[in-house]
């Protein structure tokens, strides 16, 4: 797991909320410490959900809100956790939580926990949301850890979304549903009928990459982003 | 602290009130939201039933929309005959429940011997005893919904197939699934996949029981099949056999509804024709017919 970052312990008791050490915890997970593209955590997800834009999105959602509220908590029991058994501590704080609010949702906000329902288990696994408990919560303040938990969901969900924009464009020609190039023959219409013939850029020949739609693409796509980011920054090509 | 954290003592208790803790949580969670849960699956088989007659309503108004238009919901047997007085009402059966443990007991019973476990489900109904038939009012006409369920690639898939007064046309039908791979075979929850049921029919000219096939490399136009979701087509191998092996089960029941309806039409005509016409049929059934449309 993640060794890059288990940064030094908070020690002056009155810190500016938004410190430049602590708005470094939100920036660096963009780019130079990315979960995905630097840390290569949580690529199983990434390639599970990033078919279409609007699912990367409410992953990206529920696992920023995870990795937050797992990092306050431990945060908070941090000098009470026994070291030995700090792992299954973690997993059970973190599979609690998941499913406390999935059951909250399917009571309250039934539309929003059936489009979760299959990201439930994938955000219980996902070894981002362990990676900072383990390297980042259990050694800082609440806020600090608060902080990382978004930044690092953000992090996530940057590349997350990045990755299914190119996918649901060339896989089936849609940005968040809607076509971007015509509509296919037996496409359904808005006024409720099926088309009977192709328009647009499909009339003229057009066919969708069915590749783009297979979770190969998906680490393809994210070398790809990788490949780019490196040629970018520097500092993180290693000698 | 005086504690000592990492004695063992303190790992055991630590442990042990953790465990606890989040057990009554969940418990807790699970229990007292267990009412809302349960209405809003309930509300969501409404809006699937209305939504396979072409009516989308809201969670909220589903109850109401559902009453209204419900006409009767009835339990059928595995032979296809109306259950009189059942012990739970028709709404209450959980077709999914019924078809996983019809599974496995196959499984059970067949273990080891592939020849007979293919051969049993081959010969398989659904599973249960009792089946679920909506009858709901479409512009003032009654249309029979019936509820499926059956297997895709990654887990179950379920719908929901209305078929006319006629006993043969499909007037609409939805679709849904579980864990299915978006973009491929998840479509059968789209309206695309779904509005090409319409006015199919499941029996063919001669009266033979025939059902909807999903086909791959399309269904150029036949009264029974529909085009396939390319990349899908375990999924739409699915959507076949659930269809197929489900309105098996209904078919008695729909040819007394073809019967009916053929009663109906040849009132009119000469007695001796009427009489010929029909010589396939149950004559209790349409006796009683020709009295109901002759009243």
């Amino acid at each position: 797991m993640s060794a890059v970052a288990v940064a030094e312990k908070v020690k002056e008791p009155k810190e500016p909320l938004f410190s430049k050490k602590n708005k470094a915890l939100i920036s660096n997970p963009l780019d130079d410490d990315n979960p995905i593209t630097v840390q290569v955590l949580g690529i199983c997800s990434a390639l599970a959900i990033t078919v279409q834009v609007k699912q990367a999105f409410v992953m990206t959602l529920s696992v920023m809100f995870v990795t937050a509220a797992g990092n306050v908590i431990v945060s908070l029991m941090r000098n009470y956790i026994p070291n030995r058994i700090r792992i299954i501590v973690q997993l059970v704080i973190v599979a609690a939580l998941v499913i406390l609010v999935d059951q909250v949702l399917k009571a309250f906000v039934y539309d929003v926990s059936k489009a979760l329902s299959v990201f439930v288990g994938l955000i219980i696994t996902n070894c981002i949301i362990m990676g900072r408990l383990e390297a980042f919560a259990l050694a800082n303040k609440p806020w600090p850890a608060f902080l990382d938990g978004i930044g690092n969901g953000l992090g996530y969900g940057v590349i997350l979304i990045i990755v299914s924009v190119f996918r649901e464009i060339l896989g089936s020609g849609k940005i968040w549903g809607f076509p971007l190039f015509g509509h296919k023959v037996g496409a359904l219409l808005s006024d409720g009928t099926l088309a009977t013939d192709a328009s647009g850029l499909y009339a003229l020949g057009y066919v969708d990459n069915g590749l783009m739609i297979l979770p190969p693409m998906a680490l393809i796509t994210v070398g790809a982003i990788i490949w780019v980011q490196r040629a970018r920054n520097t500092k993180l090509i290693e000698a | 602290m005086a504690v000592d954290v990492n004695s063992n003592k303190y790992t055991f208790i630590f442990a042990t009130v953790m465990v606890i803790v989040v057990a009554t949580l969940l418990a807790l969670a699970s229990e007292s939201l267990k009412p809302m849960q349960n209405a809003n699956v309930a509300n969501e088989k409404r809006q699937n039933i209305l939504s396979s007659i072409g009516i989308s309503v809201d969670a909220a108004d589903a109850e109401a929309a559902y009453t209204e238009n419900l006409v009767e919901a009835l339990v059928i047997d595995a032979n296809g005959q109306v259950v009189e007085n059942p012990a739970f009402g028709a709404f209450d059966i959980d077709v999914l429940k019924d078809y996983k443990a019809g599974l496995s007991n196959i499984y059970k019973a067949n273990a080891g011997d592939m020849d007979a476990m293919k051969a049993a489900l081959l010969a398989w109904g659904n599973g249960g005893v009792n089946y679920p038939l909506f009858v709901l009012n479409k512009g003032g006409l009654q249309v029979y919904v019936v509820p499926m369920v059956g297997t895709g690639l990654w887990g179950p898939i379920w719908g929901y197939v209305t078929v006319a007064g006629d006993g043969k046309t499909v007037v609409g039908a939805v679709f849904d699934h579980k864990s299915e791979t978006p973009g491929l075979g998840a479509e059968i929850k789209e309206a695309s996949f779904q509005k090409p049921f319409e006015g199919k029919t499941i029996f063919d000219e001669n009266g033979e029981f025939t059902g909807i096939k999903v086909m791959k490399g399309g269904a150029k136009g036949s009264e029974h099949g529909v085009d396939a979701i390319s990349g899908g087509t375990i999924t739409s191998n699915g959507v076949t056999e659930m269809i197929i092996r489900t309105l098996k089960i209904y078919e008695p029941y729909f040819l007394k509804l073809q019967a009916k309806a053929n009663a109906t039409e040849v009132v009119e005509l000469p007695l001796d024709s009427a009489s010929l016409a029909l010589d396939s049929l149950n004559v209790e059934e349409v006796i009683d017919s020709l009295k109901l449309s002759a009243e």
